[in-house]
């Protein structure tokens, strides 16, 4: 179908849904006939105003629309400005073929580069997450559990402080370490450990750290906040009962704070998969993360509607994640994000 | 001692790993700003200079980008932290069979790849401006304000809802039974109630922005931010003047944060103050009472 009859239709499609709901409200309210007073009556003419134009503007300029326009620009070809809207504007998959094949309309092969940089990516981040999550859960419950509360507060201090430090340098702080001539491995080869120094930023270890340090905050306080809400006495009633260490941790703590591992693996597992910076910096010459292919069709093809189905399939596969993580912990999303 | 937490022994050296692995490499870093020799490294330490810091003003890609930076930063805490407030003060308001779709799709630019934001900001305006022959509207710097303000005000959001949930409505009905209008009960009950998550939701929304890259990167356009100049220079090749940055930017960030937490101390103190002296007011004013004159 020719985009330029659909695109006005697709932008208005967010504001008909709102103005569906809010009829449906309305006419609700109407038939039960309700003592309640109106939205206006309730927040005064002023207030009112602010909210629904604050809201209206947010959720649909800032929000909405945009995901919208980049979905609906994915569906259509490149093409020079000035033939867009004309008769070869048509929607196709093509783009969404070409990161499968590598071209919009033979399939005989698969586009080994950009799907081997997205099958790495999300391995990768899944593998983070687990590191993140293993390292992480001894000081959470050490916190939130059995620390007295004056050295929670200097822990607590202690692990926001290297985040004042923005993700860009804290990337570049690991880059020196790991360099050829870095301390790492001036260290080791001091020590005798190894002969040759290591190339720790082409073997793409540099990344695996980096992208392990660069969120381990975001996996920390989830998980702190979690099980600091578990009353101490459930765990010693436990251990009255004679129950040995792990089986407290597997049958009491974990089950108790499963909306905070939630929360805490879907944000390190989504910014892992989007993170632009730290591949940027500390990934080796061969590895491709998927974000700079993303990056790459804007800035360097100028194809920027392949650009935004690349960007769809890096947002549906962190929709698929968060998904999944509820699925498994069978938590609504509302509880998640407590 | 306590059989579920970990043996001491074990604890300490898992406490010290951990640190030694956050800290570790900002400290390395740290040290290298202050090493006389021109690629950043710590070991051989040529010799202690502070010249690495007296050339960063003269930078001037990098002022032009903290210029920038400070001015998005100022301009996404005025816009994200009123529509944060509204999405909040909203939430109950919606009726029942929309509020699960409302909340899901406020909280869900944080559960969106940055990059994504990005891209969708850029896609949308440049058809929106084309289409409404706005152009100059767009913009880097608009679009990054507008871009980054979309994700900061759900953090302002989940800020306000938390510290709302504390919210006594007792006090907004005792205000209206005593001839108070709407506005002047969100005016003089409601905004003084919240002031405390107003200004830490200013505080995250001015960090997030002023350290976020992901957005930035794409939302930028032409112009530069400090973060986007830094990635820039960071992959052109490393230099002892990037240390050198990192260490004034935590300096400065340590100053914030150590004013701020004695601004928080004075204002709590002034209130615990005015509440002990109400208090007393009042119990001398029932003493009085109770006594027959």
């Amino acid at each position: 179908m020719n985009s330029a009859l659909l695109h006005p239709v697709v932008l208005l499609l967010p504001i008909a849904v709102i103005v569906a709901f809010w009829l449906i409200a309305a006419v609700e309210r109407r038939l039960r006939g309700t003592v309640q007073p109106g939205f206006f009556r309730r927040n005064g003419a002023a207030v009112g105003t602010y909210l629904i134009v604050a809201v209206g503007i947010w959720m649909l300029l800032l929000i909405l629309l945009p995901q919208v326009s980049m979905l609906e620009l994915s569906f259509r070809p490149k093409l020079p400005p000035v033939q867009m809207g004309g008769p070869r504007d048509m929607y196709t998959l093509a783009n969404y073929r070409y990161f499968l094949f590598g071209s919009p309309d033979d399939a005989s092969h698969w586009n080994v580069l950009h799907l081997r940089a997205f099958f790495l990516t999300i391995t990768v981040s899944i593998l983070v997450t687990g590191f993140d999550f293993l390292l992480c859960y001894p000081l959470a419950f050490h916190m939130a559990q059995t620390a007295r509360p004056g050295r929670v507060r200097l822990l607590l201090l202690a692990l926001i402080a290297p985040y004042w430090v923005n993700e860009v340098l804290r990337a570049f702080a690991l880059r020196i370490l790991f360099a050829g001539s870095g301390l790492l491995n001036t260290a080791l080869l001091g020590l005798g450990a190894i002969a040759q120094p290591v190339d720790f930023l082409g073997l793409n270890i540099g990344l695996y750290v980096g992208l392990s340090y660069a969120y381990l905050l975001l996996m920390i306080f989830p998980l702190y906040s979690a099980i600091e809400s578990l009353p101490h006495e459930q765990i010693e009633a436990a251990r009255d009962l004679g129950a040995p260490w792990w089986r407290i941790h597997r049958d009491i703590v974990v089950p108790f704070a499963k909306p905070g591992i939630a929360s805490g693996c879907t944000l390190v597992f989504m910014l892992s998969a989007g993170a632009l910076a730290t591949p940027l910096i500390l990934s080796g010459p061969r590895s491709l993360w998927f974000t700079p292919v993303v990056y790459d069709r804007f800035y360097q093809a100028f194809n920027w509607p392949q650009g935004a189905a690349y960007a769809f399939i890096l947002l549906l596969t962190c929709v698929a994640f968060v998904l999944m993580v509820l699925r498994l912990s069978r938590l609504s999303l509302g509880e998640m994000t407590r | 001692m306590n059989a579920v937490a970990l043996p001491r022994a074990l604890l300490a050296l898992y406490l010290a790993a951990f640190f030694l692995f956050l800290f570790g490499p900002l400290l390395v870093m740290a040290v290298t700003a202050f090493n006389i020799s021109a690629y950043p490294q710590v070991l051989p330490f040529a010799g202690f200079t502070l010249h690495w810091f007296a050339d960063l003003p003269r930078d001037d890609d990098l002022m032009l980008g903290l210029g920038n930076s400070l001015r998005i930063g100022a301009m996404v805490v005025v816009l994200s932290v009123p529509l944060g407030l509204a999405g909040a003060l909203l939430m109950h308001q919606v009726h029942a069979r929309a509020r699960a779709l409302y909340y899901l799709v406020t909280v869900s630019p944080v559960l969106t790849p940055g990059i994504i934001i990005g891209i969708a900001t850029v896609i949308f305006w440049r058809d929106l401006t084309g289409m409404t022959h706005t152009r100059f509207l767009y913009d880097g710097i608009l679009l990054t304000v507008l871009g980054q303000s979309s994700f900061i005000a759900a953090y302002c959001m989940l800020i306000f809802t938390a510290r709302l949930q504390r919210f006594d409505p007792a006090l907004a009905e005792a205000a209206l039974d005593l001839g108070a209008s709407r506005t002047q009960v969100f005016a003089h009950i409601l905004l003084p109630f919240l002031r405390p998550a107003v200004l830490s939701a200013a505080a995250l929304a001015f960090l997030s922005s002023f350290e976020n890259y992901n957005t930035t990167t794409f939302s930028i356009l032409a112009d530069k931010t400090l973060t986007t100049v830094l990635a820039g220079r960071v992959r052109q090749g490393t230099t002892p003047a990037l240390s050198a940055l990192a260490v004034a930017i935590v300096a400065v960030s340590v100053l914030g944060a150590v004013a701020y937490e004695v601004l928080r101390r004075h204002e709590e103190g002034r209130r615990a103050a005015a509440q002990r002296v109400a208090r007393e007011a009042e119990r001398q004013e029932m003493q009085s009472a109770a006594q027959p004159a």
